[in-house]
């Protein structure tokens, strides 16, 4: 029939079309979060990311970031060949070589040093997912000189953990999201943990019988969505936690019989100043930390006392007397320094309202207790017949980490936590496997000694347990490039990578010539004092050579560190790789159990780029590294990375990967078992990941736990099945307090005594951040600070198509009273001074902030030609980043020592200390962001991108099938919801009919 | 100019929870990557790698404060925006080639864009500014509720849901037939008390919000004055002494059975 040319037009919708030829899982890298994806292909290209249904990180949901994980791996800032520079460095003349010649290249450069002093490699890996793979390539090349990110991101929070609970936030543990009654959220935490904390939250508040605070002195993200907001001072978190305690032990509202049994709030500290063993605990002939025991009226072994007794000085065998270390924690936080009242004003939190959250707290853990019909065994035996719940969880992350005070602060929190009686326990806090660890977790860190073409001896990241583990020398002087582990900053369990720029470019401890660097903007928004940086990166010695002779890195995309790289090692984006998140680095574990999961090549790359892994594993190889080459000089990995995930043993049975080992038949063991050749073959078939839930009567109380010691020890994740008991007072601090008063074989060098017998107090304690103390108050008034948007957190080379729609500018956040004051309206141009610099930016006032706290969105601001950018991009000109004037260096001590801008504890990066003062630009008609570099480049834009038009779907004609509802949180609300199914989102189990 | 059905067979749409949302885009993009290769696709961008990018988005996230100034207190929001399907569509019945229609069958506001002349009067018809156009193509565009995912069974079964709605990390969202009240969407929405969004504009749409839930937050007496007397005082405080000596001594003699 012909159609009527009158008649409109009516559109036939094929609303079933073939939308992919294939589906593929793997794991996403967006950010750190290990998220199942579901990755749509169509024709060779990528249609679709979807979450992962069925896997237990995500469970389907996939946030801003997976969900630009096209944009990501289809940039204009891929790198796209190997490159040798020609230029001068920051110039960003390079030339494209062939692998062959850079591995060649690499290869000579490496092996000369490794032949010489191996500590000449500095080898750091930045937002590296792989180190144990990376840190034992270091181990085996033999330099001390390894550490990734976790120095600048939240080594306070990990180490502060792994010394008190062991475990940590985010990475080894989580809120018991569905049985919590209480949340606490210090702190910026967006978005570690990304997507499960959301869903964690979303569940929680749906449930309707939690309370949610957000101590945080911004209120944007989830802070937005809690019952209260706590718009506290920066840094002042310690303080608001010990009036929290301060209230708690007054009115008698902590769990006791939990503090005796599971902590060492019983164990008997020595009270004998000046003597060597002062502060340390009281311990028998076999070592055993003693306790008073109330049955038998004597001293007891700790952990096989039944009625130990928390205060009270008792006399040991010696005479001398000893106190419980709990009489040491009341002591300290009953005084009134610590009371709400004497708080109030440095927290900018009236007495009130501490005391009211201080009272929610008990009535949440004591009130709401809850109790779950799950006999259990503890270490010793003793059966209980139910597990007891004090439903109050926590989590905290960098805002609470990135002050020079944050281990301490963490370590506060920690101690409230266990006061209350909620760690592990139903509805608080719980361990994601292979946490918990013994406190802290082996091994020690090695690199003391060193020799040419000899492996390390050790991992060069550990954890050190007193003075005599540090890395120093004879004199006390450090070893690592970046004074890890030395007395600047013992307890640095993630290294300073913050320093490797400074020291190499300084020769202090001493200059390196090699700097191999892996996915870690350190030119950039990775690095404190920017300008400095760029110096310490392009300083030329009066022979012409640079300070830093030779830089390696490795990257994924052009960032503004590669312009001053040497030799750049272009790496795949996560979607063409291969890969492994191990149990024996940060696994996909959860609460209720362990698993791991692989990336695998989901598309092949189009350029000349090859995953650094595997980049890796070939130098090994060249270079002859035990492990990597065979003693015939043959690879011990002739298939590169996969290779090496299935077929490496860290030791016998274990390896990179924990399912489905074992060889021959069935390969279906879990942990421990021979290579399986088909390991991966599995992984893919079960949506490339493995997860298995723990045994009920293990699911809580684990560190105390009789059947999880058990499991966890034949796993091999703990070297013994003895309980894990909480060190609320840290007996390894006061060793280094003892070392500084003058004690023992390892003391600090002359210098370094006041400051560590000061910050190495063995019970937490706030003292105010450095810069603070440091800087004349009226000077630099304000507090600055920054977080990442959601849609970016963490999310390397996240400058994409989409997301910089979101955002691509960004404002300085200002108080509508601070912003009166100084007279600035929303856009206007301000400076920013700190005290080594200032930056010009535009401001934007608004209500939810702390009054004397100024904030922004970090990393927004890029060099302008970098990342395959326009020059016009607003990143470079309407984009800044605070890191230009915050100080990478704490201003000068006597002698002219400067100490690094960061714990002094853990060495973590202090971005969060950052004073300024703030005034209201002249000259309003300023053109752009202040300070600018030289463009690095200038990428054309194409004037559209219509990204789509080539993975159209193939129409079928047909009219597909009926769609189904989705209840978002369906379980949460089929409690509530008359008539509501239950079930998971689009998956209703059928609805009982009520009878009629 | 262009007729509404007299009725639909049902009325999809999506329930949005502003109790929940964080505001992190993830509905956002995750709608802009289905539907870039999907049935209004590409959604064109403009200098996606220069200045001022923009393109198509079917879904915008605003975010902004709402602050009381007579207790001082204030709420940070985040709110999602996408077509509402409205049933008096201003949008369709402006439409001057039939381009703009609604569907029978499930009541999903669509674009043929073979007619559509790009006009643009169903972008100042909507009153919710939920209309995209596409200037390089030269044609309107809008959400779809992924009415190619919805049904499709050359897809999953779990992903047959619009595409914001099941990645929503929160739990934000959730989608069905408004229309049926014994659909969970309106047990949801009855439960809640779900809105429509300016409804005084008469255009009946279709999406509801929940509103965000009463916070458990501090007793009204506090959040209007700091004053000590006036804060509860629930814990026991039965030590008057401030360095806590007496409650130390209680603890000696005190054994921890277990």
């Amino acid at each position: 029939m012909i159609p009527n040319p009158f008649e409109t037009a009516k559109e036939t919708v094929d609303v079933a079309p073939k939308v992919a030829d294939e589906v593929k899982t793997t794991t996403c890298y967006m950010c750190a979060c290990r998220c199942g994806i579901r990755v749509h292909l169509k024709n060779g290209a990528v249609r679709y990311i979807e979450g992962n249904p069925d896997h237990p990180v995500n469970k389907g949901v996939l946030c801003a970031k997976g969900s630009a994980g096209i944009m990501n791996h289809y940039s204009p800032a891929r790198l796209t060949k190997p490159l040798k520079r020609v230029g001068e460095r920051g110039s960003g003349e390079f030339e494209e070589i062939e692998w062959d010649e850079a591995l060649a290249l690499a290869t000579e450069w490496l092996g000369e040093v490794r032949a010489r002093d191996p500590r000449k490699l500095a080898f750091f890996t930045g937002r590296d997912q792989s180190q144990s793979l990376t840190g034992w390539w270091a181990s085996q090349y033999g330099t001390p000189n390894f550490a990734a990110h976790g120095g600048f991101c939240s080594v306070n929070m990990a180490a502060a953990g792994l010394y008190t609970l062991g475990g940590a936030f985010w990475e080894f543990g989580e809120p018991d999201w569905d049985r919590t009654r209480y949340f606490m959220l210090f702190g910026v935490a967006e978005d570690h943990d990304s997507n499960p904390i959301k869903m964690g939250l979303g569940k929680m508040r749906t449930r309707g019988d939690a309370k949610f605070v957000s101590i945080n002195p911004v209120r944007t993200g989830y802070s937005a969505i809690a019952d209260e907001w706590i718009g506290l001072r920066p840094g002042t978190d310690g303080l608001f936690v010990f009036a929290l305690i301060h209230e708690l032990l007054r009115a008698e509202k902590v769990d006791f019989a939990y503090l005796g049994r599971y902590t060492n709030s019983a164990w008997l500290v020595i009270d004998a100043p000046g003597e060597a063993d002062d502060g340390l605990f009281a311990r028998n002939e076999n070592g055993d930390p003693l306790v008073w025991d109330g049955e038998t009226g004597g001293l007891h072994p700790a952990l096989s006392a039944t009625s130990p007794v928390l205060a009270g000085a008792r006399s040991l065998d010696d005479g001398r007397k000893a106190v419980p270390a709990f009489e040491l924690i009341a002591r300290r936080y009953l005084k009134e320094e610590h009371s709400p009242e004497a708080v109030a004003e440095r927290v900018g939190i009236d007495a009130a309202t501490t005391r009211r959250i201080a009272a929610e707290l008990a009535e949440a853990a004591f009130e709401q207790e809850i109790v779950v019909d799950q006999p259990w065994t503890d270490w010793l035996g003793r059966k209980h017949d139910k597990i007891i719940g004090r439903p109050v969880s926590m989590h905290g992350m960098r805002g609470i980490s990135a002050h020079s005070n944050g281990f301490h602060t963490c370590r506060a929190i920690h101690l409230l936590q266990a006061l209350l009686g909620s760690v592990d326990t139903p509805g608080g806090w719980r361990y994601k496997a292979p946490f918990p660890k013994p406190i802290p977790p082996g091994p020690k860190p090695a690199g003391v000694t060193t020799a040419p073409n000899t492996p390390l001896g050790g991992m060069p990241i550990g954890n050190p347990t007193g003075p005599e583990d540090l890395i120093v020398d004879d004199a006390g002087r450090p070893l690592r490039i970046d004074k890890a582990y030395s007395w600047e900053h013992p307890l640095s369990s993630h290294g300073l990578m913050h320093m490797v720029l400074h020291n190499a470019w300084a020769g202090d401890p001493y200059p390196v010539d090699v700097l191999f660097m892996y996915m870690a903007n350190m030119a950039w928004n990775s690095s404190m004092n920017v300008p400095a940086t760029i110096k310490y990166l392009t300083d030329k010695n009066p022979d012409g050579s640079y300070k830093i002779p030779k830089f390696i890195y490795a990257d994924a995309f052009n960032s503004e560190t590669v312009a001053y790289a040497d030799l750049v090692l272009p790496d795949t984006t996560y979607l063409e790789r291969w890969d492994c998140i191990s149990l024996l680095d940060r696994p996909i574990s959860s609460a209720h159990g362990p698993g791991d999961a692989i990336r695998q090549p989901v598309c092949a790359p189009d350029r000349d780029v090859r995953p650094f892994q595997e980049v890796l594993i070939d130098l090994g190889a060249r270079l002859q590294l035990p492990g990597f080459a065979n003693e015939d000089g043959t690879p011990t990995y002739p298939g590169g990375y996969p290779d090496y995930i299935v077929n490496h043993q860290r030791s016998p049975g274990i390896g990179p990967l924990a399912g489905w080992r074992g060889d021959g038949e069935g390969g279906e063991s879990f942990g421990r078992g021979d290579p399986n050749p088909d390991q991966l073959d599995r992984y893919i078939e079960n949506g490339c990941f493995y997860a298995q839930e723990f045994p009920d009567d293990a699911q809580y109380m684990k560190p105390f736990n009789r059947a999880y010691l058990d499991y966890a020890h034949k796993l091999g994740w703990i070297p013994s099945a003895e309980p894990i008991i909480f060190q609320l007072y840290s007996e390894i601090l006061q060793k280094f307090r003892l070392a500084a008063q003058g004690h023992g074989a390892h003391q600090p060098p002359p210098e370094h005594r006041d400051r560590v017998e000061q910050f190495f107090d063995p019970l937490p304690f706030w003292y105010a951040p450095f810069e603070e103390a440091a800087l004349d108050g009226s000077a630099f008034p304000i507090h600055a600070i920054t977080q990442r948007p959601m849609h970016m957190y963490h999310s390397w080379g996240s400058q994409n198509a989409w997301l910089r729609q979101i955002t691509s500018k960004n404002r300085l956040f200002i108080h509508d009273d601070l912003a009166d004051t100084l007279g600035v309206q929303d856009d206007d141009w301000i400076w920013v001074h700190g005290h080594i610099g200032k930056l010009r930016c535009r401001a934007r006032r608004m209500r939810g902030t702390n009054p004397s706290t100024v904030w922004t969105w970090n990393a927004i601001g890029k060099r302008k030609g970098a990342w395959g950018l326009s020059q016009a991009a607003p990143e470079a000109s309407d984009g800044f980043l605070l890191n230009h004037v915050i100080s990478d260096l704490l201003p000068e001590r006597e002698g002219g020592h400067r100490y690094s801008n960061s714990d002094p504890v853990t060495g973590q990066a202090a971005w969060y200390d950052l004073r300024v003062r703030i005034e209201r630009c002249e000259n309003q008609s300023a053109e752009g962001c202040e300070p600018a570099f030289e463009p690095l480049g200038d990428a054309a834009s194409p004037p559209t991108l219509q990204y789509g038009s080539g993975v159209k779907a193939d129409p079928r004609g047909t009219t597909g099938v009926p769609c189904r509802e989705w209840i978002g949180n369906r379980h949460e609300y089929a409690a509530s919801v008359d008539g509501m199914a239950d079930g998971h989102g689009g998956d209703a189990k059928p609805k009982l009919k009520a009878a009629e | 100019m262009t007729d509404l059905p007299d009725r639909t067979e049902r009325k999809l749409g999506l329930v949005i929870d502003l109790d929940i949302c964080v505001g992190c885009h993830a509905c956002a993009v995750n709608c802009k990557e289905w539907n870039a290769g999907g049935h209004s696709g590409p959604l064109t961008d403009t200098a996606p790698y220069g200045d001022s990018p923009s393109g198509v988005w079917f879904n915008r996230i605003h975010t902004f404060e709402v602050n009381d100034p007579e207790t001082g207190t204030g709420r940070t929001v985040h709110f999602p925006k996408s077509c509402l399907h409205c049933e008096d569509a201003p949008c369709v019945t402006v439409c001057p080639t039939g381009a703009s229609y609604k569907r029978e069958e499930d009541g999903i506001v669509l674009v043929n864009a073979d007619t559509c002349i790009g006009c643009k009067l169903c972008s100042w018809a909507c009153p919710y500014g939920a209309r995209e156009y596409d200037e390089t193509e030269g044609v309107m565009k809008k959400c779809t509720l992924c009415v190619d995912k919805i049904y499709n069974d050359s897809l999953p079964e779990e992903s047959r849901v619009p595409a914001c709605v099941s990645t929503c990390p929160v739990g934000a969202r959730s989608f069905g037939d408004l229309g049926d009240p014994d659909s969970d969407v309106s047990r949801l929405v009855e439960a809640r008390g779900g809105v429509a969004l300016m409804p005084e504009q008469d255009t009946k749409p279709v999406n509801r919000y929940l509103p965000p839930r009463a916070r458990k937050g501090p007793p009204p007496q506090e959040a209007s004055g700091t004053s000590e007397d006036r804060a509860p005082r629930m814990l026991n405080h039965d030590s008057g002494e401030r360095d806590g000596a007496g409650l130390i001594a209680r603890w000696i003699d005190r054994a921890l059975s277990n």
